[in-house]
């Protein structure tokens, strides 16, 4: 057995506390600068704190990669979701003239947006890569409206911090935060591969957020509240992802 | 018989072994949990089971999305297997940079992994292949550091296989795409990066297996307690074939 040097043994303890006070230091400025991610609170927390805070002091600007016409896939391909309820066959059946996008919280204007004024909007068509998080993955060309511009529209108060957004589907909700929902490329999107997005991909209308997984991209989207913390929505957790056992941030 | 414990490895070195062990482990679990929602591999950007696979893994599957076949799905781990995937990867990261520091800076890689000049010969090197295809047992002195083939594993597995491992993986991200496009276009589009990541995540599996093996041949009470406390003994006519 070798002796203990007390020599060692100090230098081992300052060491320690050192590391613990710069985990404190870290996790107090993470937080003071927007860096933790709803779900941090679970045994996975540090982890996706980490992947969180990196990712948003590497990738608060940067742009998704885009693809040329000749990249787009063939094949694309869309996971089956749940049945369509009465409500959804009922807007439809009538061309979803009748479909809405209401946007509320914390904001200037609430507004209810009918499909033919989203699509009277200026858009934006880009040519991206969606991935499922299963492994699978199809280039398509998206049209839609930045969501930066209708957040303008209804005058989104400056404190706010996330998106909030559900699909017609029960129980079926998301959020980004403002370094995504303010990204020109993310689009309320209408239209896929030159024509109306289809039933199957998420039509009529679908959130597109490029920079992350397939699932943050919620279809047949109603409903958008825009406000400044998402304790209150669900359990809490930023979106039903993490209720369901995914992360919440899925740039990865 | 009277043992002389000497010293073996140095604390970092052990510490940070068992932290990437611990990680290693995890990730591997996890990653075969995430591989199984969707064995079916692609080359370039893109691919679906609307497209044709370059090779498929004949296992059951744990998604509706693919059968693979079989007439049954797995149960679905995908959730807690991604969130343990990145946060083991964030400490065998962090775990890495702390041993790449201390291989630098304290001469680990230049005293115990770098080999000399003259073992990288033909004639060096096939002495040493010799002596293990022949299961020889390795002298005292030669005992006491790393043969040639040890280094050179050790030198392949840290500085092509795990930065190798951790670029794909990190090309499959939509975010890290967005950020560094360079690193994705290079590796030939992230289902490209997704089939690399299986096959460099299969060699270091076959690594695994060649370390413990070899561990287990060259005495394995003896080389745990070197890893653990640092201290081995040597020769004594130990089943001390080779270090491992």
């Amino acid at each position: 057995m070798s002796k203990f040097s007390r020599r060692k043994l100090i230098a081992t303890g300052a060491a320690v506390a050192a590391g613990a006070a710069g985990l404190g230091v870290a996790a107090k400025l993470a937080k003071h600068y927007g860096l933790v991610p709803p779900d941090a609170g679970g045994l996975y927390g540090p982890g996706e704190t980490l992947t969180y805070a990196a990712q948003r002091l590497m990738t608060r600007h940067s742009m998704a990669r885009e693809f040329t016409r000749n990249q787009i896939s063939a094949t694309p391909f869309a996971n089956e979701v749940a049945p369509l309820g009465e409500g959804f066959q009922r807007l439809q059946e009538g061309g979803f003239a009748d479909w809405r996008l209401n946007v509320d919280g914390m904001v200037a204007h609430p507004m209810s947006l009918s499909l033919a004024e989203i699509k009277s909007f200026p858009s934006r068509t880009q040519i991206t890569h969606l991935a499922c998080e299963e492994g699978w993955s199809y280039i398509a060309e998206w049209k839609g409206v930045p969501l930066s511009h209708i957040l303008e529209l209804v005058g989104a108060l400056p404190q706010v911090r996330y998106v909030v957004y559900r699909s017609i589907q029960p129980d079926w909700w998301e959020s980004i935060d403002m370094a995504d929902a303010m990204h020109p490329q993310t689009l309320v999107t209408h239209g896929m591969n030159g024509g109306e997005l289809p039933v199957g991909f998420g039509g009529p209308l679908r959130l597109r957020v490029p920079r992350q997984l397939g699932y943050k991209s919620v279809k047949y989207i109603t409903r958008m509240t825009v406000t400044d913390d998402v304790k209150q929505f669900g359990k809490g957790l930023g979106s039903s992802a993490p209720e369901g056992g995914y992360a919440w941030y899925a740039g990865i | 018989m009277s043992e002389t414990l000497r010293p073996r490895h140095a604390a970092l070195v052990r510490v940070t072994h068992w932290l990437t062990t611990l990680s290693f482990l995890a990730l591997l679990v996890t990653g075969v949990e995430i591989l199984i929602s969707h064995p079916r591999f692609y080359w370039g950007e893109t691919g679906n089971i609307r497209t044709s696979a370059l090779f498929t893994i004949p296992i059951p599957t744990s998604r509706n999305t693919f059968h693979n076949g079989y007439g049954y799905t797995l149960p679905d781990q995908n959730g807690w297997s991604r969130y343990l995937h990145f946060q083991s990867a964030w400490v065998a990261v962090l775990t890495g940079v702390l041993y790449l520091g201390f291989g630098f800076f304290r001469g680990h890689f230049r005293r115990n992994l770098l080999p000399a000049s003259s073992d990288l010969s033909v004639r060096g090197l096939s002495n040493v292949i010799g002596k293990h295809l022949r299961f020889k047992q390795s002298s005292e002195e030669e005992a006491r550091s790393y043969n040639v083939l040890q280094r050179l594993t050790y030198l392949f597995v840290v500085f092509v296989l795990f930065p190798l491992v951790i670029w794909t993986g990190l090309a499959m991200s939509p975010a890290v795409a967005s950020a560094i496009p360079g690193a994705v276009t290079l590796l030939g589009g992230q289902q490209s990066a997704r089939t690399l990541h299986f096959f460099v995540s299969g060699f270091l599996v076959l690594f695994l297996s060649v370390h413990v093996l070899m561990v287990c041949l060259g005495g394995f009470r003896n080389r745990m307690r070197a890893m653990i406390t640092g201290r081995g003994t040597l020769g004594h006519g130990a089943k001390d074939l080779e270090q491992a």
